[in-house]
């Protein structure tokens, strides 16, 4: 069976590849695997018939206890049969059906068969979770072909409406299931029904698995989705939505009525919805013009006569149930098949346009007849002998609900004779208003395979004891009636009530087809009473409207609003966990130290103000003041390196943001003044500090453990060999953070880059070299003297021919723009600068330092290049691209992390080494360095990447944009 | 664990006025108040540290019962410089909206706007249900469905 799963699998991958190169003639050999499939069950039929089930599993998910568990049983068996035969028999009906130049016909293939595959595995599954995937699978597939007609708006609609309907009701399944086997313990269907448990849990799982079995089978208040899937190609409609996926309602009620018939409300709702159901779609059916819509409606109405007898639960009633089962998928699928033909020849469905066809089309009628009289129960059909099981079933019960069912299926009967009539007339009768129909010529085999189903319907009647005996091993879960033999599928019992039951239906039926136009102007009066479709629509109405009015009212495009939500979230889930669990700290001081409270005044003050600033730069001040404040409380706390990080830090990011807001307007807020909800932005504000406070104090306070930073100290002189423990915490005892954060930097500096470059990633820092033209190493070692201005420019000091330049590119600022004493006092410091920061960098490991402070120092210096001689001077500075200096960063930490892997140490193990160096003297060497020399590059390539971006490049960009520039015609002159 | 209850107060305010400019629609004050919201998270980091000791560097002769809690520290000294390549970051932003729309103003999400002019229109549309207006395929398709499951039936 797995193998035959596994089949299917295969041909539904390789039918759009094979009708490539088949044309049509590939459903003939897509016709070959369920055919493989029933010879495997029929190969072991003597097997399930003697009772024992066929069993095959495989390991699927061991961890969720997952398993491809199959299992054929005797239901299983007669279901196997009904798949793959009617699935073979309408895939070779397909080879004429289409031809050959039928769009997504390799589609449609793949669906089809993998449609039969998930069909046939869940009619075999054990598992009850397997048992869902299938059949949630067979809805998909169902989708996907009654969506065929892609671009038909009719044929998606009908298909969305068919998968909600159903995909509803198997959540609803789902659920039940879930309940089920959690309650049974197993999650296998043959151990949940052979040990059923019961109580409420179990009734409520058991109605659920009953709701998903109704919608999948069409049943009312479900039955709408039916008639609109027949948007799909006939055969679809012949194989799904009469003969298999319809009837996995029904099978998964026969499978569950042995063990839970007795549920409370089992049989009252099974019984009350299909005689409804049975009801309304005949009703329906009877004054429809389309013949497809008309069996569609059949279809309805005959599967709740299905579920009543099904569902009913007793040996008789089960095995008349799967008598009928068999009966309609043979009769149903041959009338749907035969509309194709119709449908094909003539080019209408409509009985209104057809007459004539029966003369002109013999074997389609007979064809038809058969099935008709299948349908209607009619000896020697395996339909009558059916009807006959289950009138006789619902007879001896002596119910008040098997009275119920009864009166139900003989009025649902009476209804189907009577629309079968009209089939029968309308497909083939001729009309004498209406003109003969033109028929094409279609191959003959176009036939056989409703030939075949309608004949198979006669067979199964002649030979019924046969079929009864394939059925008792089904029937015979259910206890045996007390008083009287088992009931015997047979052509002939005799005169008895049952008989006379059939007649009844047969004469009323006529009687209605007769006086037809008198029940046609009836029904007219008769409004609708259940109209489920109504409903479906204004819950999807209903659906489309608050999902759009959900998403536009949480979906402001507002960023402050969302940021706004996201903080009151905060506000209220956090604030009331700490009013909960309210630890507050033993030891709460006012202040650790006096001038604690003078720095805090200070910084409050000038965050207060920042906030009321109306000027740009002014806000930027206040804000750095809170900055330097940090620095101080920092250095006062105990902490030198988060000093001097932070001084350096904030006066870089004080530079950046000159650079940035040197373009934008002076004043902020012009077009949105803060009176807009400032009142709620204020109570947010106030809200987040006061939680952050709690925040701090409590956790403060909860703390139970000592802080696992006291063994820090011993670590990193032990392990990491530095006394500076901050540092060796970064680039050893915690190396993967830090190596995070650069990630972070190298993006941050990469994306500050691209924002304002756009198109381009390398460093195009102008070098003056290429002003000047190339110059020998020799020659650069002199100093830059000014070129002559270019003629025409006014001259304020004509002596500034000749001299020296303290700044490689001062020359190319506009004098208005230079300042003397900064070239002066940048060319004094700079070097000295990078030496410095080379020492902050190695004497980071054993005292203050490190590579964040070294590469913000090194940082700075470029800071000051630039500023003293524009971006020409910061190409002079850095002849490396920034990229490369952050690649090189990053590199350098990435190796001391992978290196040890090499020695079978674990990632970022740091090793040492020391010794006498001249001049130097005692000297170690630390490998985490390495790492910390990366850090110092990555920061350097940071502020790199700020200046020649923000500072550099806006200046050219404002250089182009606006020609006032003092720095006017600067290329010009420069190449000159 | 000793708590002072100055730092406190300085940082329920930073946050509170970082917030508040966060919650404006001018970029430079959004940045602004995301740096107001750094200094006062690193506040809180220090006062996770306790109490103030000793630089945490072990020349100086100094044990580690003495030093200042390096942990946090280590923290800080991370946020710092991120705290930085993000305020660069949001700077750059800054001048690329000033560059393409001279405004440095968070405009709503055209897009979000559109949907809530859908849902209006939707609105409108069951009000006034027009069979020749298209707009809303969904329903439509839904209504065709509906049609072909009832065709015939009058």
């Amino acid at each position: 069976m797995l193998t035959a799963l596994a089949s299917f699998a295969l041909a539904a991958l390789i039918a759009p590849t094979l009708t490539r190169w088949l044309g049509t003639r590939v459903f003939l050999l897509l016709a070959l695997v369920p055919l493989g499939a029933l010879a495997h069950a029929v190969w072991h039929a003597p097997t399930v018939l003697s009772g024992t089930a066929v069993v095959e599993s495989y390991e699927w998910i061991p961890q969720l206890h997952l398993a491809l568990n199959v299992r054929m049983d005797a239901l299983s068996w007669i279901m196997c049969l009904v798949v793959l035969g009617v699935g073979a028999l309408v895939l070779i009906y397909c080879t004429r059906y289409f031809s050959n130049d039928e769009p997504a016909l390799g589609r449609f293939a793949g669906h089809f068969i993998a449609f039969a595959g998930t069909m046939y595995g869940l009619v075999v599954a054990d598992d009850v979770f397997l048992l869902f995937m299938f059949w949630e699978a067979t809805t998909i597939f169902s989708y996907l072909l009654i969506g065929h007609y892609t671009d038909r708006k009719s044929s998606r609609g009908a298909a969305l409406q068919a998968l909600l309907v159903t995909t509803a009701g198997g959540l609803a399944m789902l659920v039940g299931l879930v309940l089920l086997a959690v309650e049974a313990g197993t999650t296998s269907l043959a151990a949940i029904l052979a040990e059923p448990q019961s109580g409420a849990l179990v009734t409520t799982s058991v109605i659920l698995i009953l709701v998903g079995a109704l919608s999948k089978s069409a049943l009312v208040p479900f039955h709408f989705w039916l008639p609109a899937a027949m948007a799909a190609p006939t055969p679809v409609s012949a194989y799904l939505h009469a003969a298999a996926m319809v009837k996995a309602g029904i099978y998964l009620i026969a499978a569950m009525s042995p063990a839970f018939a007795s549920t409370p409300g089992w049989r009252e709702l099974l019984v009350c919805v299909g005689v409804l159901t049975m009801l309304v779609g005949g009703w329906r059916a009877l004054r429809q013009q389309d013949l497809k819509l008309l069996l569609a409606y059949g279809t309805v109405s005959q599967l709740g006569f299905l579920t009543v007898i099904v569902g009913f639960g007793t040996r008789d009633a089960a095995l008349a149930g799967i008598a009928l089962l068999i009966a309609h998928a043979l009769y149903k699928s041959t009338l749907f098949l035969v509309v194709g033909i119709i449908d094909h020849r003539t080019g209408t469905r409509d009985l209104r346009k057809l007459s004539g066809l029966g003369r002109a089309s013999p074997a389609l009628a007979i064809a038809s007849t058969l099935a008709i009289a299948s349908m209607i129960g009619l000896p020697p059909m395996f339909g009558f002998v059916a009807k006959e099981a289950v009138f006789t079933a619902l007879l001896e019960s002596e119910t008040a609900i098997g009275m119920v069912g009864l009166i139900g299926v003989v009025a649902g009967s009476t209804l189907t004779v009577a629309y079968s009539a009209r089939f029968l007339w309308g497909a083939f009768a001729r009309k004498p208003a209406v003109t003969a129909v033109a028929l094409h010529k279609e191959p003959a085999d176009f036939l056989a395979a409703p030939a075949l189903l309608s004949l198979a319907g006669l067979a199964f009647g002649i030979v019924a004891p046969t079929v009864g005996y394939w059925i008792s091993g089904y029937s015979e879960n259910f206890p045996a009636a007390d008083g009287r033999d088992d009931y015997h599928l047979a052509l002939w019992h005799g005169i008895e009530p049952a008989l006379a039951l059939s007649a009844l239906t047969l004469v009323l039926g006529i009687v209605l087809f007769w006086k037809r136009s008198a029940v046609t102007s009836f029904q007219k009066r008769v409004p609708a009473v259940i109209n489920s479709a109504d409903g479906y629509w204004k819950v999807m109405r209903f659906i489309d409207r608050t999902a759009a009015r959900v998403t536009s009212s949480t979906q402001r495009g507002s960023l402050p609003f969302y940021l706004g939500v996201i903080l009151l979230v905060f506000v209220v889930a956090v604030g009331t966990t700490l009013v909960l669990n309210a630890q507050w700290p033993s030891d709460l001081v006012v202040w650790d130290y006096p001038a604690q409270l003078a720095i805090a005044i200070i910084m409050a003050v000038a965050a207060l103000a920042a906030v009321r600033a109306s000027k740009r730069f002014t806000a930027v001040v206040l804000v750095g003041v809170t900055g330097y404040g940090m620095a101080v409380l920092f250095a006062l706390q105990g902490a030198p390196d988060l000093a001097f990080t932070q001084v350096l830090i904030e006066t870089v990011a004080l530079v950046a943001f000159v650079l940035v807001l040197r373009r934008l307007p002076q004043r902020i807020g012009v077009a949105h003044p803060r009176r807009r909800r400032s009142g709620l932005r204020i109570g947010l504000g106030v809200g987040v500090g006061l939680t952050m406070a709690f925040v701090a104090m409590i956790s403060l306070g909860s703390r139970a453990h000592d802080p696992i930073s006291r063994i820090l100290a011993d670590i990193a002189y032990e392990g990491g060999h530095g006394t500076n423990v901050v540092n060796v915490t970064l680039v050893d005892i915690r190396g993967w953070d830090t190596m995070g954060e650069l990630s972070v930097i190298i993006v941050a500096a990469t994306g500050v880059a691209s924002m304002v470059f756009l198109d381009r990633r390398t460093d195009d820092l102008p070098r003056p070299q290429q002003l000047l033209g190339r110059r020998g190493f020799l020659l650069r070692q002199k100093p830059v003297t000014e070129p002559a201005r270019p003629r025409g420019r006014q001259q304020s000091d004509d002596s500034a021919e000749t001299r020296l330049s303290w700044l490689l590119a001062g020359r190319t600022l506009a004098p208005e723009n230079r300042s003397i004493l900064l070239e002066v006092t940048v060319r004094l410091l700079f070097h000295s600068f990078i030496v410095v920061s080379l020492f902050v960098l190695f004497n980071g490991h054993n005292g203050a330092g490190g590579g964040f402070a070294a590469g913000l120092l090194a940082g700075m210096a470029l800071v000051a290049r630039y500023l003293a001689g524009g971006r020409y001077e910061l190409g002079a500075a850095v002849t490396i691209d920034a990229g490369k200096l952050l690649g090189t960063g990053l590199l350098l930490a990435v190796g001391t992390a992978l290196v040890p892997l090499f020695f079978g140490a674990n990632a970022l193990t740091s090793t040492w080494a020391e010794g006498d160096v001249p001049l130097f003297g005692q000297v170690e060497f630390v490998t985490s360095t390495i790492f910390d020399v990366g850090v110092y590059l990555v920061v350097i390539g940071l502020v790199l990447d700020v200046l020649r971006s923000l500072g550099g490049e806006v200046d050219r960009q404002q250089e182009d944009e606006d020609p006032a520039t003092p720095n006017e015609g600067l290329d010009e002159r420069t190449r000159v | 664990m000793s708590v002072s209850l100055v730092l406190v107060v300085l940082m329920a305010v930073m946050y509170a006025c970082g917030v508040y400019l966060m919650l404006e629609r001018s970029m430079t004050r959004v940045v602004l108040g995301f740096l107001l919201v750094g200094n006062a998270t690193n506040i809180l980091i220090l006062i996770m540290g306790g109490r103030r000791g000793l630089a945490p560097i072990l020349n100086d002769g100094a044990t580690s019962g003495e030093i200042n809690d390096p942990l946090p520290q280590a923290f800080i000294l991370t946020a710092i410089v991120i705290t930085f390549g993000v305020t660069a970051f949001l700077l750059a932003l800054i001048y690329r909206s000033w560059r393409l729309s001279r405004a440095d103003e968070l405009e709503d999400d055209p897009e979000d706007l559109a949907i809530a002019e859908r849902d209006a229109a939707v609105q409108e549309e069951l009000r006034n249900p027009d069979p020749l207006d298209t707009e809303v395929d969904h329903l439509d398709e839904l209504a065709a469905a509906h049609d072909l499951g009832e065709r015939g039936e009058e």
